[in-house]
């Protein structure tokens, strides 16, 4: 019996510093997973190595299935070519900290732009479901506005409506209220919210711990490349964690 | 005193501060130019009616025409061959990379004029052009590089391969202005490395490159008045051919100058169209819908 998304032994270095550090961890389907943990423990690269953006010095990802980044043949693991990473990468979405919306495109184009280009689904039935997706982050009526004209949050409501309109089976966020002036982070958080009861199965680093104990399954904490600590997301609370490291940053954070 | 002393502050009268000399200062300089501007304009040497003569003569206008080619086609080789070396460049290859920088590095070096003369004797350094085996291979075919090679071809060459080094700068620069954001997530929504440079990448890049790139078409399009030096009978050449037989060598350059600002103007206001449009850009996704 195999999870749905399996990080087997992962290691990643950046110029001789190990980042990742033989990182077990899996996601069964439908779960909520967050990744905690201080800066530079390695919560973002763990992410970004899920989606192939930075590539894996050990270990492997699979992903219902299917080994991600590599294909065994005769023995040898070969890499993948751009096209079939590329394949691979449209069944995982990811929101990024800093948005990343296409800044020359208007909102409804950022959203149909991927399913309508990559997925040659037809554009007309592509721009009615982006609208629906922008209704259920509440921005429908900026469908047309350009995303600097949005606020930070507006954004980030714009990005997880464009990953979702790729119908992913995997979504990824990476501090996605990080960069958000603290009025604004609910309504992301909102967003997410709603997406979690949806089903589909998520791996979150955060730093919103409330965020993490109300809407999560499961939390993994890190440190120094390292998994720390698992647990069900109703222990994050200082008494509830076991691993005193743990202990000792919820007790700061919270 | 008492008028001072019931002064309030919020309902008097504000009175900005006069900038007394920027009036001074313009007024003279406007005087200054009216004066050049009529010093031209009832200057006897100038002798404006050769100028109305000959400002459409056949071969002015034929001239025009020639710099008006060389500079389009030029420009237009020099975006396309000026992204490929931007691409190689930045790609992760290190041979790619070190032939981009020898190009562009070569071709920044060579002196405008001498390569132009360079391309037009190249059939002193390869009296044939030949296709064939490289090595020592068997050849199929064989011409002259004199045949291949006119004044109008070697110019066009010319033009386009040295343009196509300084566009490539500023189309690499204008690459990298492009956040990596933008790249990972087009990459993170399953686009290709091919589909996200044309999709995302390069309509940003061409906002910031549009400026500098119609900067380099409006210095280029004087530039080629050094065709004059292998006889391309353009603008400017075909100007010096009338003034050589007739002496009237201030009114025919005031010709070719009204010709070279008046197509520079049409470029600038080109130039202004598109970098307007791009502001605000339109719904594309709109108008294909309602279409």
């Amino acid at each position: 019996m195999s999870a749905f998304l399996e990080i087997t032994e992962v290691g990643k270095r950046f110029n001789g510093t190990t980042v990742l550090d033989d990182v077990n961890l899996t996601v069964d389907k439908g779960e909520t997973v967050v990744l905690l943990g201080p800066s530079g423990a390695g919560k973002s690269t763990l992410l970004r190595c899920v989606n192939m953006l930075e590539r894996i010095d050990g270990g492997r990802i699979v992903l219902d299935g299917e080994e991600l980044g590599w294909r065994e043949s005769n023995g040898v693991m070969r890499e993948l070519s751009g096209r079939a990473e590329a394949r691979q990468r449209q069944e995982i979405g990811m929101v990024f900290q800093s948005f990343n919306l296409f800044a020359h495109m208007t909102v409804l184009q950022n959203v149909v732009e991927a399913p309508v280009g990559v997925l040659r689904r037809p554009k007309r039935e592509v721009i009615e479901e982006a609208h629906e997706l922008l209704k259920q982050v509440g921005l429908d009526h900026k469908a047309d506005a350009y995303p600097a004209q949005l606020s930070g949050g507006q954004q980030q409501r714009v990005a997880i409506a464009r990953s979702l309109a790729m119908h992913p089976k995997l979504m990824l966020f990476d501090e996605p209220t990080s960069a958000l002036d603290p009025e604004l982070v609910s309504e992301v958080l909102d967003a997410i919210k709603h997406l979690a009861v949806t089903g589909i199965t998520m791996l979150v680093v955060t730093h919103e711990i409330g965020f993490a104990r109300e809407v999560s399954d499961r939390f993994v904490f890190m440190e120094n490349g390292r998994v720390v600590e698992t647990g069900l997301s109703r222990r994050l609370t200082v008494e509830g964690a076991e691993n005193a490291r743990t202990r000792d940053f919820l007790s700061k954070v919270l | 005193m008492t008028e001072h002393a019931i002064l309030d502050p919020a309902t008097a009268r504000h009175i900005p501060t006069r900038h007394v000399w920027r009036g001074v200062i313009a007024v003279v300089l406007l005087l200054a130019l009216l004066w050049f501007v009529q010093g031209l304009a009832f200057n006897q040497a100038l002798d404006w009616t050769t100028v109305w003569k000959y400002f459409l003569d056949y071969d002015v206008l034929a001239g025009l025409g020639r710099t008006v080619l060389i500079t389009a086609i030029s420009i237009v080789v020099a975006v396309v061959v000026g992204g490929l070396l931007a691409t190689m460049r930045l790609a992760e290859s290190r041979v790619l990379n070190a032939l981009s920088w020898v190009y562009v590095w070569f071709f920044r070096s060579v002196p405008l004029l001498v390569l132009l003369v360079l391309t037009f004797n190249l059939s002193l350094l390869w009296p044939h052009v030949s296709l064939g085996i490289p090595f020592g291979g068997p050849t199929f075919f064989s011409i002259p590089t004199q045949k291949l090679i006119d004044p109008l071809a070697a110019a066009i060459v010319t033009f386009s391969l040295q343009q196509a080094a300084y566009t490539s700068e500023v189309l690499r620069a204008s690459i990298l202005s492009v956040p990596l954001g933008q790249r990972e997530a087009a990459y993170a929504l399953g686009m290709t490395r091919a589909r996200t440079m044309m999709r995302v990448v390069f309509p940003q890049a061409f906002r910031v490159a549009l400026p500098p790139i119609a900067n380099d078409a409006i210095n280029l399009l004087k530039s080629t008045s050094l065709v004059a030096f292998i006889a391309v009978p353009d603008l400017m050449y075909s100007v010096q051919q009338i003034y050589s037989s007739n002496f009237r060598v201030v009114p025919l350059l005031i010709v070719a100058t009204l010709w070279y600002m008046i197509v520079v103007s049409v470029l600038s206001a080109g130039q202004y169209v598109v970098e307007r449009k791009l502001r605000n850009a339109p719904s594309r996704t709109r108008q294909g819908a309602s279409a």
